[in-house]
């Protein structure tokens, strides 16, 4: 540094000189360019802008000169300092985002490795499908009614107008409990849940009761001992064969698509009159496969419909073993397989996948079937 | 019922070309049920032949011919496996190029050391009946024709499930009816077409006291026992599927195929006294057609005479009487006997015949005579027979009106049906309508209130006359919440990574006995089946575990190396004799009764039961995985109780089947909910599981009653928390939860969470003693705790463990 400037002497300090100047800025933006990384650029910050730097040694000197001279000063080593500063700040900035990508490059992985660390659960079929029925029947106001597996004769049968002599009352079909007289069988279908909800409900009554239920069958590809049902039940004034089969074919367009309806057929069954069987247009080609080589169906085995269940309208004298005036009240009532369903809609071809419980199969159908 | 269309058509007056297929469809539309339609399927030459010569090969482990056949055109040499025919037999040649049922192709090969010139058919083969055991002998035909006429194969057979309400159509009498309703084409019924007979002659007198209403016996002389069954009566019986047996014996079953009723014959010279029929005597015994020896019900209903039972009446005949090739005279048996009591006995006996099926169903009860004249006819142009007397007993009640209501037909099928429309198929029908009585026909026993004219009008008139709209709207708004949280716990092991499996609720006691269950448990309280898909499982089961770890152990033996399954369903408890009151139909029981039949029920609470075994997270690129053990069990069982807003709280147990040191105990509110741990090595083995398998069996009832669907919010405090940890060295058999619990409610109301992080067992504390350490987080819901705060809570909660013996670790 100069001595002070006591004589007043226009004399200027070399570390003022413009030429020295442009050349301590010329050495600092050829230092930040030169700089490979973060490291390098804070050496150049050091030699180039820190106190002991040219500029900043410049910056004092400033103050040694005469009044007259200080603001000319001043503006030359500002715009020097400002110059190096934003060089510094754009290299370091450029130099963050090559740095990221490096970085990012390296850690580059291989997305199809697979983690199955953890186990996945996943939902019996049968189940989820009982849902789903039950859920569509929720959505148009009806309640859900479940019930014991082992049930009283009266409610399995005599309530439903199934009488003592009934072939239906044999060891061929039913799983007698105990002793001869037990009064209990294991439920063959899900029926008594109707004289249950009658019997505690007064009408109107409008429920789906799906269930597990029991035949003395032998396991085979096609019959298992123990299966599923699900049940409809709706007592009313003026209920109709027309509600009947409205019904069947809002529920066979929501399980199988807009537009599916269903066919009945009379049949006997002793807790409906009149009754009758329930096919379901095949979903799968619509017709399109009767009479039609050309494009067989094996949902339907190109008949066009598939067999699905049983319904009627509530015969009287189940009304009555109920305590409800069948003069006064009139109902419907109708079963499906829930195995049955399933193998249909899914093309399950053999019932053992259904009941064996084989985690490979559960597994396959995820949360949701 | 199988029907051929021939026999239809000559009592319906179908359209002369209509297929086998169309009647089909109609008598669908109708209500009859008709599994199958079976038509021609022998394509090619299927010939008469007649045997000419037989030489029997012997040097076969079975007797094999080869015959000499005249099949017309030509003799040809076939060998044949059966031996049920003799040198001159008619019998049924399929010559090469013919195929039959199955694709089954004829052709010249070489076999048992001949050229076999094609093959001698057996119903079997041809499709016809199940028999196998011979070829077809055939009464008749020119030999070289076509021998599919003469074998009833150019006639289509409907083949028909006949529901219990419609027992009339277990006849060609019955269907023939009801495809002219279907066609609404003109009906004969071949039981009005029999001419009467006389009733002179020898008569076989009759004791009714029991089971029938209406008994007939008529007696045949001079049978000729030589004389053979017609061919259209074969070909008949075959189609049928019946086995053609002796002129007599097929006499009754073409009888009875045609008009549904059936007769039974008994060899007059074998009878000694008046026939009875009458209850058995104590002990009676009956030796039936079918050689099986059996003792008499107080229930069965008999025929007798003086020697004792010589049939079951509706069901059987027995042998001492039975008609042999040496009969010539006769005793026709044409009744009426009640179906509830034909049930009984066929469904106590486990013996089901062709009349027995009819009588269960109903038979028309104004047939008997008819078809004993019809009999009675056949056996004299056929056996040359002379018509003897006839007794009829007849105590029938008169068929007794219904009060029918026209209108209610379209109240019920919700179409408008006319009265006159209801009057017309009424009557079709057979029924007499009177004003508002409707009288129904003999044959449809079934009709019994309006409602059965009600479906008998509706089947008619067209069940595919029935429009749809909407559905019917329920009244309900939405699943119960009982429903809704039911459904969370079912669901809630799925989202934790278990696979939901089904199995048989059955169970034996060796099961049980593999559980190490003690002879007092509870799960030993279940009820028996009487008749058991399987003598070893003839429980249902108390408990879900046995049929879970079957499951397991199946899944190890396809393959799986580790498992987490569960599975939820009812189990049945606490009840081992059932003893439900019965009541009739058709009223409310009373109350009491009704409470008594749902009281005698077992318990039957939902259950819900978790497996795990072999690795929970697995081995991979990622590092090493972990195998499943006790504590994962009941973490399971916590999670799913907390999807219900159930807190589980755990106490040291020691139950079978859990490893008497690794079971714990779940409680809610000091209700036993369940147990979980690890499943005791023995179960472990003899199951075959990856080791150190465990368990969880919850009562979701239990759950249920404990559940907390609206969950009370909690007060978050937004002020700092303050950390404290803390070892403390307790008895080893101080159990961790007692003590963090004794921590909790020291530590008062600014303790905000006491967790467990570390258990230490060894040289750094005595040997009976462990080392648990608890991090402790502290926090007002008002203001910044103080140091003072903070120690005071550290000291209270370290008092109360110090009641349980825990002292600081230093
Ligand atoms: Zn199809």
């Amino acid at each position: 540094m100069s001595a002070p400037n006591k004589n007043f002497d226009p004399v200027t300090p070399a570390a003022l000189d413009p030429a020295n100047l442009q050349a301590a800025v010329d050495a600092a933006l050829s230092a930040i360019a030169a700089a490979e990384d973060l490291p390098a650029l804070k050496q150049a910050r050091l030699e180039h802008s820190s106190d002991k730097s040219p500029l900043a040694l410049a910056n004092r000197e400033i103050g040694a000169l005469p009044p007259s001279a200080k603001a000319a000063a001043g503006k030359a080593v500002g715009a020097a300092r400002g110059a190096v500063n934003q060089a510094l700040k754009a290299r370091e900035a450029a130099l963050k985002v090559a740095e990221r990508e490096r970085i990012l490059t390296s850690e580059r992985v291989d997305v199809t490795l697979v983690n199955d660390r953890e186990p996945v659960g996943a939902r019996h079929p049968i189940h989820t499908i009982s849902e789903h029925i039950a859920d569509a029947f929720v959505s148009i106001g009806y309640g859900v009614v479940e019930g014991p597996e082992l049930e009283s004769e009266w409610f399995n049968f005599d309530a439903l107008n199934i009488d003592r002599d009934h072939p239906a009352r044999t060891m061929q079909d039913t799983f007698f409990v105990g002793a001869a007289d037990s009064g209990a069988v294991l439920r063959t279908h899900t029926s008594p849940l109707q004289i249950r909800t009658l019997l505690t409900q007064a009408p109107p009554v409008y429920v789906v009761c799906p269930g597990r239920v029991y035949r003395t069958d032998e396991l085979d590809a096609t019959h298992t001992p123990v299966f599923h049902q699900v049940e409809g039940l709706a007592v009313d004034k003026g209920l109709s064969m027309v509600d009947l089969k409205s019904t069947l074919d809002w529920f066979a367009a929501t399980m199988f698509g807009e537009g599916i309806v269903t066919r009945l057929r009379p049949s006997y069954f002793p807790f409906t009159e009149p009754s009758a069987e329930v096919d379901l247009e095949c979903f799968a080609c619509r017709g399109e496969s009767v009479g039609n080589p050309d494009r067989p169906c094996r949902t339907c085995s190109s008949e066009g419909w598939i067999e699905w269940g049983g319904c009627g309208m509530v015969n009287p004298r189940v009304l009555r073993s109920c305590g409800i005036d069948p003069d006064e009240y009139t109902g419907f009532a109708f079963g499906m397989g829930i195995e049955r369903t399933l193998m249909f809609r899914h093309g399950i071809t053999d019932m053992r996948d259904l009941v064996e419980g084989d985690v490979r199969f559960t597994t396959a159908f995820g949360m949701d079937g | 019922m199988r029907a051929p269309l021939s026999w239809i058509k000559e009592y319906a007056a179908l359209p002369e070309q209509v297929s086998a297929r169309e009647v089909a469809e109609r008598l669908i539309a109708v209500g009859l049920e008709v599994e199958s339609v079976d038509e021609v399927s022998v394509e090619g030459p299927l010939v008469v032949g007649r045997v000419l010569e037989i030489e029997e090969l012997t040097e076969f482990k079975k007797p094999i011919r080869f015959c000499q056949v005249d099949v017309g055109d030509q003799v040809r040499g076939i060998i044949c496996g059966a031996t049920n025919f003799a040198v001159g037999d008619l019998v049924a040649a399929a010559l090469p190029g013919a195929v039959l049922p199955g694709g089954f192709q004829i052709s010249a090969r070489k076999t048992y050391g001949h050229v076999s010139d094609g093959m001698l058919a057996s119903g079997r083969e041809l499709g016809i009946n199940d028999e196998y055991d011979g070829i077809l002998i055939l009464a008749e035909g020119e030999v070289g024709q076509d021998a599919r006429g003469v074998l009833g194969l150019d006639d289509a057979v409907l083949d028909i499930a006949v529901t219990p309400d419609r027992g009339y159509c277990l006849s060609i009498r019955g269907i023939a009816r009801e495809a002219a309703l279907a066609f609404d084409v003109e009906f004969s019924d071949p039981a009005a077409a029999v001419p009467a007979l006389e009733a002179a002659g020898p008569t076989q007198p009759v004791d009714l006291r029991a089971g029938a209403d209406r008994f007939t016996t008529r007696v045949l002389t001079g049978v000729d026992p030589s004389a053979a069954s017609p061919a259209y009566m074969v070909r008949r019986l075959t189609q049928c599927g019946m086995r053609p047996v002796s002129l007599a014996v097929d006499i009754t079953n073409y009888v009875m195929l045609e008009l549904g009723q059936p007769l039974h014959a008994f060899d007059a010279d074998k009878l000694t006294g008046a026939i009875q029929v009458r209850l058995p005597h104590d002990g009676e015994t009956l030796e039936t057609l079918d050689h099986v020896q059996r003792t008499l019900d107080p229930q069965d209903v008999v025929i007798a005479d003086d020697s004792g039972a010589i049939a079951l009446a509706g069901v059987m005949g027995g042998l001492t009487t039975e008609i042999d090739d040496a009969s010539t005279n006769v005793v026709l048996e044409a009744a009426h006997f009640g179906a509830s009591r034909v049930a009984a006995t066929s469904r106590r006996h486990k013996l089901s015949s062709e009349a027995s099926r009819r009588f269960e169903r109903g038979v028309d009860d104004d047939l008997a005579l008819a078809a004993s004249n019809r009999a009675a006819h056949l056996f004299a142009e056929l056996a040359g027979a002379d018509i003897g007397g006839l007794v009829d007993i007849d105590s029938r009640e008169a068929i007794t009106g219904i009060a029918f209501d026209p209108q209610l037909p379209t109240r019920i099928v919700g179409l408008d049906i006319p009265e006159a429309t209801v009057t017309a198929v009424l009557t079709r029908i057979g029924c007499n309508v009177d004003g508002q009585s409707v009288q129904p026909p003999s044959w449809r026993p079934d009709l019994r209130e309006p409602i059965d004219l009600v479906e008998e009008v509706a089947r008619v008139v067209g069940y595919d006359r029935i429009p749809s709209r909407g559905p019917a709207m329920g009244t309900g708004i939405g699943l119960s919440e009982s429903d809704r949280l039911l459904r969370r716990l079912r669901r809630r092991p799925a989202e934790l990574g278990l696979v939901e499996v089904l199995s048989y609720p059955f169970l034996g006691e060796a099961e049980l006995d593999a559980l190490g269950l003690p002879a007092d448990d509870p799960r030993r309280v279940a009820v028996r089946l009487a008749n058991p898909l399987s003598d070893e499982q003839p429980l249902m089961r108390t408990t879900l575990l046995p049929g879970l770890l079957a499951v397991a152990r199946r899944n190890v033996g396809r393959g799986a190396d580790s498992l987490q399954v569960y599975e939820y369903g009812q189990v049945f408890r606490d009840v081992a004799e059932v003893r439900a009151p019965v009541a009739d139909a058709g009223t409310r029981p009373e109350g009491h009764v009704l409470d008594a039949m749902l009281s005698a029920l077992p318990r039957q609470p939902e259950h819900l039961a978790v497996l795990v075994a072999g690795a929970w997270s697995r081995s991979g690129w990622w590092g090493t995985g972990r195998d499943c053990d006790w504590s994962d069990a009941i973490r399971l069982a916590r999670a799913v109780a907390r999807a219900v807003g159930v807190h589980l709280d755990v106490e040291t147990d020691a139950h079978a089947p859990w490893h008497p040191g690794r079971c714990a105990r779940l409680t809610v509110d000091g209700h036993l909910a369940g147990h979980a741990g690890e499943l005791h090595p023995d179960v472990v083995e003899a199951y075959g599981l990856p080791a150190r398998a465990a368990a969880v069996e919850l009562d979701l009832s239990v759950l249920l009653a404990a559940a907390t669907p609206v969950v009370a919010a909690p007060a978050v405090s937004t002020f700092p928390v303050a950390k404290e940890d803390v070892a403390l060295v307790v008895d080893r058999e101080l159990s961790a939860e007692q003590l963090r619990k004794a921590l909790e409610r020291g530590g008062g109301a600014l303790l905000e969470s006491v967790r467990l992080f570390d258990v230490y067992e060894g040289p750094q504390v005595p040997d009976d003693k462990k080392s648990l350490a608890f991090s402790l987080r502290l926090r007002a819901s008002d203001r910044t705790l103080t140091e003072d705060d903070i120690t005071g809570v550290r000291e209270a909660a370290l008092a109360a463990a110090a009641e349980l013996g825990a002292q600081l670790r230093g």
